[in-house]
């Protein structure tokens, strides 16, 4: 094993350039750790993202060696030998270096209809809702996400239509269809039904490929397809 | 929902049954003619055996609205994702590309069954 890491990191905005830095190889070393090893050792200009640096919050995303990828959970001896390439996440606009802007990939989960509308008063009593029913099963399959848009990055159909609402909004928009206590179903299947939306993936399942917490946002849009279709059919939503 | 999405809707339910509907007519088909073709067959012999059956005549017009109903479906999907073109323009083009695809392929059949 080479004692350094060969580590080529995007540099600059949208237009830019990869700058190479030599990172000394250590035992049990995530990605992030590299990163940062060069953010306070070597360039301290360097931009990027992170909070936890655990596996929680999904704030160090980012391409390494063209996968879309959570950076503090990416162990550098599993990718091998070779030069390291670092880039920020795709589909998403470059602020600086490896920092993106997420508010687009936010935007859309507030157009998939991605807030909780309560359909009860303030008054009423709690909702009982039976862990094992059908619904709250599907709810809980896609519950987990932590919006940390790796999904997003992976995804080919927004790459080829950035109005494309996206994996992530969409597995929220299912999580929220299948809960009962909701009542917005009606706005948020109209919001999710669409030529950008759930209709237009094509199920090639990269966002479950790449997601960190092995869900399968591909599923959900499935469930989704079908509920707006029988809304549809129903004419009403 | 509005108009467009539940025309988006209907379409994606519509090319889903029309995939099935295919996937069956391939495969009929396929053994049909493997099975027809296994001592040779001639156009007089095939004309024999299509004129006034008005089952094989049921089949391929099912075939032939299956696929006006899915072919242009899935070029209006590729047309949006790799030229971008979107709208009224689009739809319209699609449906003319199915009465297209509906009328010549009847119109085989007319050929064939009549």
């Amino acid at each position: 094993m080479k004692a350094a890491i060969e580590a080529r990191i995007w540099r600059g905005g949208a237009e830019g350039r990869f700058e190479t830095f030599s990172v000394p190889r250590r035992d049990s070393q995530t990605v992030l750790d590299v990163v940062t090893f060069v953010q306070r050792r070597l360039d301290p200009t360097l931009s990027y993202r992170y909070a936890c640096r655990v596996g929680m919050c999904g704030s160090c995303a980012m391409t390494v060696n063209g996968r879309p990828r959570w950076t503090c959970r990416t162990h550098v001896s599993r990718l091998g030998e070779g030069p390291l390439t670092i880039e920020p996440l795709a589909n998403l606009p470059r602020i600086k270096d490896l920092a993106v802007d997420m508010v687009p990939f936010f935007d859309k989960w507030a157009k998939a209809g991605g807030r909780f509308v309560p359909s009860a008063d303030a008054g009423a009593d709690f909702a009982a809702v039976e862990p094992a029913s059908p619904a709250r099963r599907e709810a809980d399959a896609g519950i987990e996400c932590i919006g940390c848009a790796v999904c997003y990055a992976a995804c080919d159909l927004v790459s080829w239509n950035p109005d494309y609402l996206g994996p992530a909004a969409l597995n929220r928009a299912w999580t929220l269809v299948s809960d009962v206590r909701d009542g917005g179903q009606a706005e948020r299947l109209a919001a999710v039904a669409g030529d950008a939306g759930c209709h237009a993936c094509h199920s090639q399942q990269s966002c479950r490929e790449h997601c960190p917490k092995s869900l399968n946002p591909t599923a959900s849009i499935a469930g989704l397809k079908r509920a707006a279709l029988r809304a549809a059919l129903k004419g009403g939503a | 929902m509005n108009l467009r999405g539940r025309a988006e809707a209907i379409a994606w339910g519509a090319q889903r049954a029309s995939a099935a509907v295919l996937a069956a007519c391939v495969l009929v088909h396929l053994a049909t003619i493997l099975y027809a073709v296994r001592g040779g067959l001639t156009a007089a012999e095939i004309l024999g055996r299509t004129r006034g059956s008005a089952g094989l005549a049921l089949f391929y017009g099912l075939f032939v609205l299956a696929a006006a109903i899915h072919a242009p479906l899935g070029l209006r999907t590729i047309a949006r994702e790799t030229f971008g073109w979107r709208g009224g323009a689009l739809d319209l083009a699609s449906a003319a590309f199915a009465l297209f695809l509906a009328w010549f392929g009847w119109r085989a059949l007319g050929g064939l069954f009549g």
